[in-house]
């Protein structure tokens, strides 16, 4: 909780005193920070694993407690009102932010918030940019790596969190020439950046150095799609933290760049998560473009005669006569909001002694564990919750599948096309059920911009409603079967 | 000295954060990432002595870098206390079944009764 953060803003008045015996307090400061740099990686070691992940938070928050009462107990910091009134401007930024989000926004807030950690980042290494005369070759180095990364992730985490609020475009944006362009614009952002480390009295370059990053930002966020999002949001997040590592390096505060490299480690590892989901590389999802639609696709041809359409009548039968279930939730149950009407379908399922699994893909969804986050709202046990891997085998004994609001990632032409986009992406085999049910609006095609052959398969039915009325509907069907 | 000592802490905190961070389960990666956000919200530290440091008369933009220092701390500070906070709420709705799986033995009795 942010109790720890209350009592620093609490205690702040009687620090003075203490920051006035520096001699003493200077070794206060370094035992602060070497006990926060352990805390930090034993909380990242305790999220592993769901039964110890709550205690993580907690040393998280006391390696942050010790780390901010030390720094403010310097003899450096003199002035403790503005910090005073920033705390509280920021606490009131944060806590309504976390505490009334609803959990399907919760990419939306991670985005926003890798933009305002990175250009914290970015305007504290400005400021000390702007103020200090003779900064070493290597210091200004690490300062302008730690000024682009900041800008560039500000204004790229804003870009995607329009995206994913829908105040932009969710699919690409793209014009000709725009990976030279972006690539110039990177080069222009790099080259500058390099003549301010070993020509810093041409100060007049600075803003144009900023601008660029910025600008960079923008362009390099426009032409990824809404799918792409958990790599995306996972990479920026690398690039916030390697921006606080770098501002360690800046400082001269070790503890800054332990932190900061977790932060940036943990970000790539999850992106490199999120580019293997979908057997793609970092450059193709960057630069990909990847999700407009395919003209090539005949979506005729694949579905024309052979879509069958169901009512919920139909699905409460074959839900009557199963005895295993397998939930598929994509990016459309979130969409529709309905995990809690899930929920009551998997507590009816259960109680009539049908075993129901959920089978979640890596990148369903708009962040990474995104379903995990909104089946666990709904009070699904996470034991219920399983990963592609432990899943695919357990279909063959699966009477029914039930895909809900998901596409691409249950499509098997991933497996028998080597020409298609999707080639080679691990999906779950749904359609290696008895009977597969695809709650969906409509057949229009997901994120790869691909017709999917799953929806015309004989053992496939097609339940054409918004999630959220399809499972409310279902259930009511069952009460009366 | 620094310096080296310095990329040999980094590349240490790295390599240690990939091994750690390999072994988080997959239904946990949405709050490893507000976890790590508000963990990288440490650069207030940075921020606070940027905007409580004592300013030498004649440095220039002295008032301009207190100004980005005190907005720096507040978009930092509302990381860490909202990343830490939605977290634990995220962390609090993971709950185990009510009694082990027993997927094994349903399995079999069913391939069993084929």
């Amino acid at each position: 909780m942010s109790a720890p953060c209350f009592i620093v803003a609490v205690g702040l008045p009687g620090l003075p005193a203490l920051a006035s015996q520096t001699a003493e307090s200077h070794w206060f400061i370094h035992l602060t920070y070497i006990v926060a740099a352990a805390s930090f990686i034993l909380a990242l070691k305790w999220l592993s694993d769901p039964k110890t992940a709550r205690r993580a938070v907690w040393i998280g928050e006391v390696a942050m407690l010790l780390a901010v009462i030390g720094t403010l107990v310097s003899h450096e910091v003199i002035d403790y009102t503005w910090i005073l009134v920033a705390f509280f401007v920021g606490a009131a930024i944060g806590v309504p932010l976390a505490v009334f989000m609803p959990m399907t926004a919760v990419p939306q807030r991670t985005a926003l918030s890798h933009a305002f950690g990175s250009i914290a980042a970015a305007l504290v290494g400005t400021a000390h940019y702007l103020t200090t005369a003779n900064i070493g070759r290597f210091d200004m180095a690490a300062l302008v790596l730690e000024m682009l990364l900041g800008f560039l992730t500000f204004t790229g985490s804003l870009m995607a969190f329009g995206k994913l609020q829908e105040l932009l475009p969710g699919r690409p944006v793209t014009y000709k020439n725009q990976n030279v362009i972006n690539l110039s614009i990177l080069g222009l952002a790099v080259a500058t950046g390099v003549v301010l480390v070993f020509l810093p009295e041409m100060t007049w370059l600075f803003p144009i150095f900023v601008a660029l990053a910025l600008v960079f930002g923008v362009a390099l966020i426009l032409p990824i799609g809404g799918a792409d999002m958990p790599t995306v949001i996972a990479l920026l997040n690398s690039y916030a933290g390697l921006s606080a590592a770098l501002m360690g390096f800046v400082l001269k505060n070790k503890m800054l760049i332990v932190a900061g490299a977790l932060d940036g480690s943990s970000g790539f590892i999850l992106s490199v998560i999120m580019c293997r989901a979908m057997n793609r590389s970092f450059a193709n999802v960057l630069f990909g473009a990847f999700g407009q639609i395919s003209k090539a696709a005949k979506a005729d041809d694949v579905y024309a005669g052979k879509v069958k359409s169901c009512t919920a009548q139909d699905v409460a039968m074959l839900l009557d006569n199963a005895q295993r279930v397998v939930i598929v939730p994509g990016y459309g149950m979130a969409v529709s909001q309905c995990q809690h009407v899930v929920h009551d379908l998997f507590d009816m399922l259960q109680q009539r002694g049908v075993e129901v699994e959920f089978g979640i893909h890596p990148v369903a969804g708009r962040m990474p564990g995104h379903m995990n986050v909104l089946l666990a709202e709904a009070e699904i046990p996470y034991d219920h919750l399983k990963e592609l891997d432990e899943v695919n085998p357990t279909f063959r004994q699966t009477d029914v599948a039930i895909v809900l609001g998901a596409n691409d990632v249950v499509n098997p032409l991933a497996r028998t096309d080597p020409t298609s986009p999707i080639a080679g992406m691990p999906v779950l085999d749904v359609d290696k059920a008895r009977s597969v049910v695809v709650i969906k609006r409509s057949l229009s095609p997901g994120f790869a911009g691909i017709p999917n052959p799953l929806f015309a398969n004989d053992n496939t039915l097609m339940c054409f409603a918004d999630g959220k009325k399809a499972v409310t509907d279902i259930i009511a069907a069952m009460k009366a079967v | 000295m620094e310096i080296e000592s310095d990329i040999l802490v980094f590349m240490l905190a790295t390599f240690l954060g990939l091994e750690v961070i390999r072994r988080v389960s997959p239904l946990l990666h949405t709050p490893l990432m507000s976890l790590t956000n508000a963990i990288s919200a440490i650069s207030v530290v940075g921020a606070i002595v940027i905007a409580g440091q004592h300013y030498e008369p004649g440095t220039p933009y002295a008032a301009l870098a207190k100004v980005l220092g005190v907005l720096a701390v507040a978009l930092a500070f509302s990381n860490v206390v909202g990343g830490y906070l939605i977290t634990d709420r995220m962390l609090k709705m993971f709950k185990r079944g009510p009694k082990p799986p027993k997927v094994a033995t349903v399995q079999s009795q069913r391939e069993g009764g084929k």
